[in-house]
């Protein structure tokens, strides 16, 4: 039933390692293999392209966070662990937009997943908040912030760009940033 | 503030490494000391992590949409997509049109047929056919009463002189055919010819499940007649054929016409014609002739109440039942050989040559 790109499908074990290693490759190949079996998934049983985009790549960071925390053990194929995973997605996507009729068309063979889908979505829901403060906070305490705390910039290139007289006023600044930030998230419910 | 931010600093500082040793240690003792320090530290750290995997989320989203870009879904979702059968497809994809032209259609339909008053007429016509089929019934049950009741009926004509039927001569020399049922249970039967002679006969013969039975006329007053003016037409006669009887279902010779309609008899007796034509009850024995004068039944009255519908046995049935009289009760041997003169003549002509061998049947019985 479902339709693999036969060239490049990269072994379970060849996944593990090439995430943990950042791979793009691998990360590519991974996608583009398993992508056509839960557009399958998705498109006949009552979603559209976007929903399978979705829940995929909701799926595929689920597997990328297991993965890079070192917890993922694979006790399947990861082919069905994938699909275990967008399925338990899309029942509780469908349930939610009340289209789910009780009945689902599979394709592969799959597991239970509960627990994982649920640890992700507790994360999602901070991430979320995250997004939101940092939208709230303005420039150019975003860039500021963004640079320092994701991008791994020193405060001397932050300096640079931002046309601080000098690292200390640049650190003043990024602390109030941070302090607002902080209260931002928190405010959030 | 500033001094918020010096330990956010330092806690900065601690949590990158960036500290000489002695710092370290120092900072560690003040965090063993000071619960609140401890907490800020583990806040700080949770925290600015949040920001650095929401970071990496973001990336790791961008990433893959760079990768789902690179992917033609739309001829993948066409490859993968279940195709339900076209008939399916094609109400998914057109039924409002489909609904309204099968609207449209059956209010035009319905239009066309009450403004050429179509339903009207099919009502009327349904109408009919019941009324046809309950006069069916009616002449159904009439003719179960009749064949119940005709003992009864015989007991009610005990006064002399009640014809019964019809019957015809088979012979010149005084055999005369007529229907079984006339003369059933019959103490004596007479015959009466058209001049008004009646004559004593004797039932030599009867075959009931033909309904056939043959009379001998015993009356010593009785003149043999002259050559037969018809013969029997033995091969089958076919549809349409004009017929015509004559009988005495009164005093009076009555003509009866119509059509030869069926070639079974009643419920598809093959015995029997059928033949379109109002006869009365006193017809029943009477012959059934063609256009051209050859008898080709013997009507049998029992049926002509039903709708027009009158049946007459066949030609054959009545020959053979004329073989099969046994030979020891017979008097004289039964010529039926005619010769049809009536071919060429006009009906009223036909009539006349026809009506001396044509008897009323009388029956007498207690």
């Amino acid at each position: 039933m479902s339709k693999e790109l036969n060239s490049g499908v990269p072994t379970d074990s060849e996944v593990i390692l090439g995430i943990l290693n950042n791979s793009e490759n691998v990360l590519k190949r991974l996608y583009i293999a398993y992508f056509p079996m839960i557009l399958q998934l998705v498109i006949n049983n009552n979603g559209n392209a976007d929903d399978a985009k979705d829940i995929y790549q909701e799926a595929i960071i689920v597997l990328y966070n297991k993965v890079k925390t070192g917890d993922f053990e694979l006790s399947s194929k990861l082919k069905t662990y994938i699909y275990s995973i967008c399925r338990r997605l899309w029942l509780k996507r469908l349930t939610q937009m009340n289209r789910y009729g009780g009945d689902i068309k599979d394709f592969q063979e799959y597991l239970s997943v509960d627990d994982e889908t649920e640890k992700n979505n507790e994360r999602d829901i901070q991430f979320n908040k995250m997004g939101n403060a940092l939208q709230l906070l303005g420039e150019p305490c975003k860039t500021i912030i963004e640079d320092f705390y994701i991008n791994n910039r020193s405060m001397q290139e932050i300096c640079e760009n931002f046309g601080y007289t000098n690292a200390d006023n640049a650190k003043t600044q990024k602390y109030k940033c941070l302090q607002r930030l902080k209260k931002l998230f928190f405010q959030q419910k | 503030m500033s001094e918020n931010n010096q330990l956010t600093e330092t806690i900065e500082r601690y949590l990158n490494g960036e500290m000489t040793k002695t710092e370290r240690a120092q900072f560690e003792e003040l965090r063993a000391r000071d619960a609140d320090v401890n907490a800020k530290v583990a806040e700080h750290k949770h925290f600015t992590n949040l920001i650095k995997q929401y970071g990496e989320r973001l990336e790791l989203e961008q990433r893959l949409n760079a990768i789902h870009d690179e992917i033609d879904v739309h001829t993948l979702e066409d490859e993968l997509m279940i195709h339900p059968s076209w008939i399916v497809r094609m109400w998914r994809n057109h039924h409002s049109k489909i609904s309204v032209a099968a609207s449209i259609a059956i209010f035009a339909a319905l239009c066309t047929l009450f403004f050429t008053g179509y339903l009207s007429n099919k009502q009327a016509n349904y109408g009919r056919l019941v009324g046809e089929i309950d006069k069916l019934k009616t002449g159904q049950n009439k003719l179960q009463v009749t064949v119940n009741n005709l003992p009864l009926q015989h007991q009610a004509i005990t006064n002399p002189g009640n014809f019964r039927g019809t019957g015809f001569a088979i012979s010149s020399n005084g055999y005369i055919v007529t229907d079984n049922h006339v003369i059933h249970n019959a103490d004596s039967v007479y015959v009466q010819a058209a001049d008004g002679k009646s004559y004593r006969t004797k039932v030599i013969y009867t075959e009931p499940q033909n309904d056939i039975a043959i009379l001998e006329i015993t009356d010593p007053s009785f003149k043999p007649l002259g050559a037969l003016p018809y013969i029997f037409k033995k091969a089958e006669t076919d549809l349409g054929e004009g017929v015509f009887t004559i009988g005495y279902p009164k005093d009076n010779i009555v003509l009866g016409t119509g059509f030869l309609t069926s070639s079974t008899g009643y419920k598809g007796d093959t015995t029997q014609y059928q033949i379109s034509a109002l006869l009365d009850y006193g017809h029943s024995g009477g012959p059934l002739l063609d256009s051209k004068g050859n008898i080709i039944g013997i009507v049998n009255g029992k049926q002509t109440r039903v709708e027009g519908a009158a049946f007459a046995v066949k030609t054959s049935y009545l020959l053979k039942a004329i073989k099969d009289i046994p030979a020891d009760s017979l008097n004289k041997p039964i010529n039926t050989s005619g010769k049809n003169v009536m071919a060429g003549l006009t009906r009223p002509q036909q009539i006349k040559k026809l009506e001396s061998y044509v008897f009323m049947v009388r029956v007498y019985n207690q």
